[in-house]
């Protein structure tokens, strides 16, 4: 028996961080995930879509070892999960939907007590603790109880506990949920921040959480993988919009024979353009048209309809399986 | 081995955060006390007659010794409402998922919450012993007796701290737990009364009650040695197992259950 407790090894670069293949789940005769098979690359935020009750909580559960799985295997950062639980885990970071918090503790005392679990020793925990606190923003409430904190707070705290190991996979169940706008945004930008050295998966309901966010997006449904693409292909491949206003009237017909517009309304004092493909290539176009008309552009805002479009057909609009 | 220390020392700070250690203790250190008290008044009335007697049984025997099997009562009383939030509230808070997800094995976690009970125990016995040290000041004390009752008192208590955790391993209720845990420990300490009086054979052998007695009285037996620790094993075991099981959850290949 092995008691030891595992500090990270440092990984090969090119190596995925997170490999699944064909995961399954059942719960008694229920089964709650099926085949799901991905992978999760250095610099990947994979946003995890899905109705409620879908499956996104149980394969998360699966994947840092808090839940056995009936069939398939995980392998972080090539670890097997089931063969070598320790040296997997200390890879990844989690934060689970519930933050897994003691109210009774202070922010410091948890947060260290998290980083001594993860192996970390000394004035290694210091630090860590230090560096985790100024990410997530709780640098003034390092003292105070845990139970004293907002919703907010808490959970922030619940994200500094995911990366206080510095972990190379961080996976994050809602992590947004109970925080104000500002919080929001600030959560957000920690996880892009995450997202450039490690490998992030969130799972979410919030649609433009995803576009703001992720660079892949994988939706499930009723425990299966129903769509897996890089958020860039999507993108380039679907549909999109674009919301214009000048100070000018404008003119609905110059938009209209711009290449790659489908068609243009207008909407009150606003213009909006449906595109195929890449909104992107269209907004340049649309200011150089503006400029040399003098229309004197004001707002220029591409709209991702496509993603919520994709959700609602692929959860909600086929019938349920007989 | 460090992670079982650290949530060792969590689980022992979470105890004494809360009242109820608090509270616990000072009960459980009155009860013993007035025990101790009434025995050590009885003994004053006897002490007279006793002064003719060659060989007489000193106060070691006469006030110890049947006070710390009164305290061993008030132990059985006192665990499983120390051991019933353990592993209970950690599941039903979510807070187990917190130790699951870090690198550590679900017997590391059993060792640590063990450990910080048996820290807490160890400060209740700290105080019991006190007791019968404070007749230092009056007399002299079979120091060797007084010795092997505190040893059998603090492996009764390792005992009873184990199937508490067990018991607290089963359920994500408190109050279903320290239930358990009181009948789980009741029939350990009376399952000898099954058996025909006199002849106590296996049942016998399986009451906590019998070995016990055997420390108050000085009799270090390896056996009872053995029984105590095949027990503790056994119980901490079985809360390992438990806490496999849950992560492998209802889970079934083709059987079909509801």
């Amino acid at each position: 028996m092995n008691l030891s407790t595992h500090r990270a090894e440092p990984i090969a670069k090119a190596l995925p961080l997170i490999e699944v293949e064909g995961l399954g789940r059942y719960f008694g005769a229920l089964s709650a995930v099926r085949d799901v098979s991905f992978t999760l690359n250095r610099g990947d935020i994979l946003g995890f879509l899905g109705p409620n009750g879908a499956g996104k909580s149980t394969t998360m559960q699966m994947l840092t070892g808090n839940l056995a799985p009936s069939a398939g295997r995980v392998r972080v950062a090539g670890i097997d999960l089931r063969r070598h639980p320790k040296a997997a885990k200390a890879h990844i970071g989690y934060l689970p939907e519930v933050p897994p918090l003691y109210r009774d503790a202070g922010v410091d005392e948890f947060l260290r007590f998290c980083a001594g679990l993860h192996g970390l020793r000394g004035k290694a925990v210091v630090s860590a603790v230090d560096r985790a606190k100024q990410r997530c923003g709780l640098e003034k409430v390092g003292r105070r109880l845990i139970g004293n904190l907002s919703k907010g707070f808490q959970q922030r705290v619940g994200i500094a506990q995911a990366i206080v190991h510095e972990p190379e996979v961080v996976i994050l169940d809602e992590p947004t949920v109970g925080l104000d706008p500002i919080q929001i945004i600030e959560i957000r930008a920690l996880i892009a921040e995450l997202g450039r050295a490690h490998g992030v998966i969130v799972s979410t309901h919030i649609l433009p959480e995803v576009q703001a966010l992720c660079n892949r997006v994988q939706i499930i449904r009723r425990g299966e993988l129903v769509f897996s693409a890089h958020t860039d292909d999507l993108v380039a491949t679907r549909e999109s919009r674009l919301r214009v206003r000048f100070v000018q009237p404008g003119n609905g017909d110059a938009l209209a024979a711009l290449p790659g517009v489908l068609d243009v309304k207008a909407e009150g004092d606003r213009w909006v353009l449906r595109i195929d493909g890449n909104a992107g290539e269209v907004a340049e176009a649309v200011a150089v048209l503006a400029q040399e008309g003098g229309w004197g552009l004001r707002e220029l805002t591409p709209e991702w309809v496509t993603l919520e479009q994709l959700f609602v057909d692929l959860t909600v609009h086929e019938a349920p399986p007989t | 081995m460090n992670a079982i220390g650290l949530i060792a020392g969590r689980e022992l700070r979470a105890l004494f955060l809360s009242p109820l250690a608090w509270v616990i203790l000072a009960v459980a250190s009155f009860l013993i006390g007035w025990l101790f008290l009434a025995q050590l008044d009885i003994y004053l009335q006897l002490q007279p007659r006793l002064a003719g007697m060659e060989g007489a049984p000193g106060v070691t025997d006469l006030v110890v010794a049947p006070a710390f099997g009164a305290a061993a009562v008030v132990l059985l009383l006192i665990a499983p409402l120390v051991t019933m939030r353990t592993l209970s509230e950690e599941r039903r808070s979510g807070t187990l998922v917190l130790l699951r997800s870090a690198p550590i094995s679900s017997t590391q976690i059993v060792l640590g919450k063990y450990l910080g009970l048996l820290g807490f125990f160890s400060v209740l016995l700290a105080l019991v012993a006190m007791l019968p040290l404070s007749l230092l000041f009056a007399g002299s004390l079979d120091m060797g007796k007084l010795a092997a009752g505190l040893m059998g008192l603090w492996l009764l208590s390792a005992m009873f701290v184990a199937a508490g955790l067990f018991v607290s391993s089963l359920t994500e209720h408190p109050g279903v737990a320290a239930i358990g845990g009181f009948g789980l420990l009741l029939l350990l300490w009376v399952i000898d009364l099954a058996a025909t009086k006199g002849e106590g054979g296996v049942l016998a052998y399986l009451s906590m009650l019998t070995h016990v007695q055997n420390f108050l009285q000085g009799i270090l037996d390896s056996v009872d040695l053995i029984y105590f620790g095949l027990g503790i094993l056994l119980f901490l075991g079985l809360a390992v197992h438990r806490l496999e099981a849950q992560r492998l959850g209802p889970m079934s290949w083709g059987r079909e259950d509801a």
